[in-house]
């Protein structure tokens, strides 16, 4: 045995028989990848769970598939959709205008604004959405004349509150108010989030102050804040289903007074779970391709789209299905699957 | 003897009770190249910074070709200026950052093409043009469409010395422009910095470099304890200080 040690290879040799040298030629010796037993016992198991599920939603009488398929396209649910959509984009733009103005309140040098501002997003984060709509739906009970003049002074003009904010002017107001407090915090934390030494030489080249926001900075912000940002334009569409309480026909609200006269509940709170996945589906993807463009000049190769990596990846399973049938060739450094 | 273009008088500079400049005064004449020697913390980075106003002074005042920096005088007053107006007297003061600072989300073009059109108004055709110009002179035409970062280190500070001189600027401000960089590549930058010293550019280096200043400065200033310890041309500076200090941090580099 003690001549054998002398010419073992490195590394645990077989039980038993000691294994010869390792060849001088590595083509000659086979790769055999590592098999994951349990791997494959959990993906199974949760294959199984996941197609007893499938199975249920299309066999289960209670779905009620074919009231589903009848108001899914139906016209008022088109119409509800696109409610939803209006109040969710409106309250976006206004809701980040107000937010970035509110955000630069907070980072200017004046203690006034500043407290203006921190005062805001305390309180508008405090009050739940649904009881500041509400407050908002009675308005007219708050002020039921708004008019131009000078402060607590003569007014020149005036109307009547409830004549000029109709009830979606007051979900869209209470909407945005709401969702300026979050946004400024966003854009805060974006604009933080910018290197100082970016300011610095921005006023060293004597550029405006607010073309260096507009240029210099909020571009820079925008990778920190869009993720946020995503979800937070997510959750405010989903967020306008609680504007049912002011009776405006968006989709939550109409899904209700249909299910209320025909007592179909579950496929009606499947068309609007329906409407709400797809609308959702679609901001991410925009989302996505918004994040791309404000990544320019972050790294310096950008990463591939889905779509680029999807040809890229077929064309790798072309290039393995071709190289099969050849000699196997081991230590070949595999290639980078991105 | 040409006119001083940077005139710095008694400047004191404090950052709550840390006294980083106490009394330095500097003047610099036009087309000269002076050179800012010290240890740090010795408040050479500070003095700089205070030359374009990114820091305001406690005491003292500075000014470039005879304008007051951040202050407007009448009388015996000193009215600070608002911020637009300190932003204008900046286009007259270029400044190289030791981390370049340059703008990463626009092209190198873009980064060149920006000053001169927010701060001066130029039309961007124009601008463009004098871009181009001075990215061939920093010799990096080829590199105007790519990003910042697909540059290496010695490349972003060349393309941050063609931004500081698209301002076209009376004096060109240097914050240790080497420091940040890999020894191979602190040459090409140096390299560049001579050939504007050369054309008779009116600058002031805050560096490390020794060879540098030996080669290139007019004036060797050297700082210690936020003053000026000792000034005047690199032989005498350089070989035969008179000061106990400066001979202590000169065996200590050389």
């Amino acid at each position: 045995m003690a001549s054998t040690t002398d010419t073992a290879p490195p590394g645990p040799a077989a039980p038993g028989a000691p294994a010869p040298p390792l060849p001088d030629d590595p083509a000659g010796l086979k790769v055999v990848p590592a098999r994951h037993y349990a791997r494959w016992v959990a993906a199974v198991a949760v294959v199984v769970l996941v197609a007893q599920f499938t199975h249920g939603l299309a066999t289960n009488p209670v779905w009620e598939w074919d009231v589903f398929r009848d108001y899914v396209l139906s016209e008022t649910i088109v119409q509800a959709v696109w409610v939803t959509l209006q109040l969710t984009a409106y309250a976006t733009v206004l809701g980040f205008l107000l937010g970035t103005v509110l955000a630069f309140m907070r980072l200017s040098r004046s203690p006034v604004l500043q407290t203006v501002a921190w005062t805001y997003i305390w309180i508008f984060r405090s009050i739940p959405m649904i009881v500041q709509l509400v407050f908002w739906f009675n308005l007219s009970a708050l002020y039921d004349r708004l008019g131009f003049g000078i402060p607590f002074g003569p007014v020149f003009w005036s109307v009547d509150s409830n004549s000029i904010i109709g009830t979606i002017g007051a979900a869209v107001i209470g909407l945005t108010l709401h969702q300026a407090a979050y946004a400024a915090e966003i854009v805060r934390g974006g604009v933080l989030a910018v290197d100082e030494g970016q300011l610095e030489a921005a006023a060293a080249l004597g550029i405006p102050r607010l073309r260096q926001i507009r240029r210099i900075v909020l571009p820079q912000a925008m990778r920190a804040i869009l993720p946020t940002a995503g979800n937070e334009i997510i959750g405010l569409l989903k967020g306008t289903s609680v504007v049912y309480v002011m009776s405006i026909g968006e989709l939550f609200y109409q899904v209700q007074v249909i299910y209320g006269r025909n007592g179909r509940v579950i496929p009606l709170l499947l068309v609007a779970t329906a409407w709400y996945v797809v609308l959702t589906s679609l901001l991410s993807v925009v989302q996505y391709y918004v994040e791309r463009r404000y990544a320019r000049g972050a790294d310096r190769t950008p990463p591939p789209t889905p779509l680029q990596r999807a040809r890229r990846f077929v064309r790798t399973l072309r290039t393995a299905a071709a190289q099969r049938n050849r000699p196997v060739v081991p230590f070949k450094p595999l290639g980078d699957i991105r | 003897m040409s006119d001083v273009m940077v005139d710095v008088r008694g400047v004191h500079k404090s950052f709550g009770p840390l006294e980083v400049l106490r009394g330095v005064d500097l003047r610099v004449r036009a087309g000269e190249v002076t050179v800012v020697l010290g240890p740090s913390g010795s408040g050479k980075s500070t003095l700089l910074r205070t030359i374009n106003h990114l820091e305001k002074v406690n005491r003292g005042w500075i000014s470039i070709d005879g304008e007051l920096i951040g202050y407007r005088r009448s009388g015996n007053r000193l009215h600070e200026l608002k911020e637009k107006d300190v932003l204008k007297q900046r286009t007259h003061i270029g400044f190289v950052f030791q981390n370049f600072n340059l703008f990463p989300h626009l092209t190198v073009l873009d980064n060149l093409v920006e000053a001169p059109v927010a701060a001066l108004r130029r039309p961007r055709k124009e601008a463009v043009g004098t871009a181009r110009r001075l990215l061939a002179r920093v010799g990096l035409a080829d590199k105007a469409d790519a990003y910042p970062r697909q540059l290496s280190g010695g490349q972003q500070q060349r393309v941050a010395i063609a931004r500081a001189l698209a301002l076209e600027p009376k004096v060109l401000l240097f914050d240790e422009p080497t420091s940040a960089l890999d020894p191979e590549l602190v040459g090409e930058v140096l390299d560049v910095i001579k050939d504007l010293a050369r054309t008779g550019t009116t600058m002031i280096v805050v560096t490390h470099e020794i060879g540098f200043a030996r080669e290139v400065a007019d004036t060797v200033v050297f700082m210690d304890g936020g003053v000026v310890v000792e000034q005047g041309p690199p032989s005498a500076v350089l070989d035969k200080p008179q000061h106990e200090r400066t001979r202590a941090f000169l065996s200590k580099v050389l």
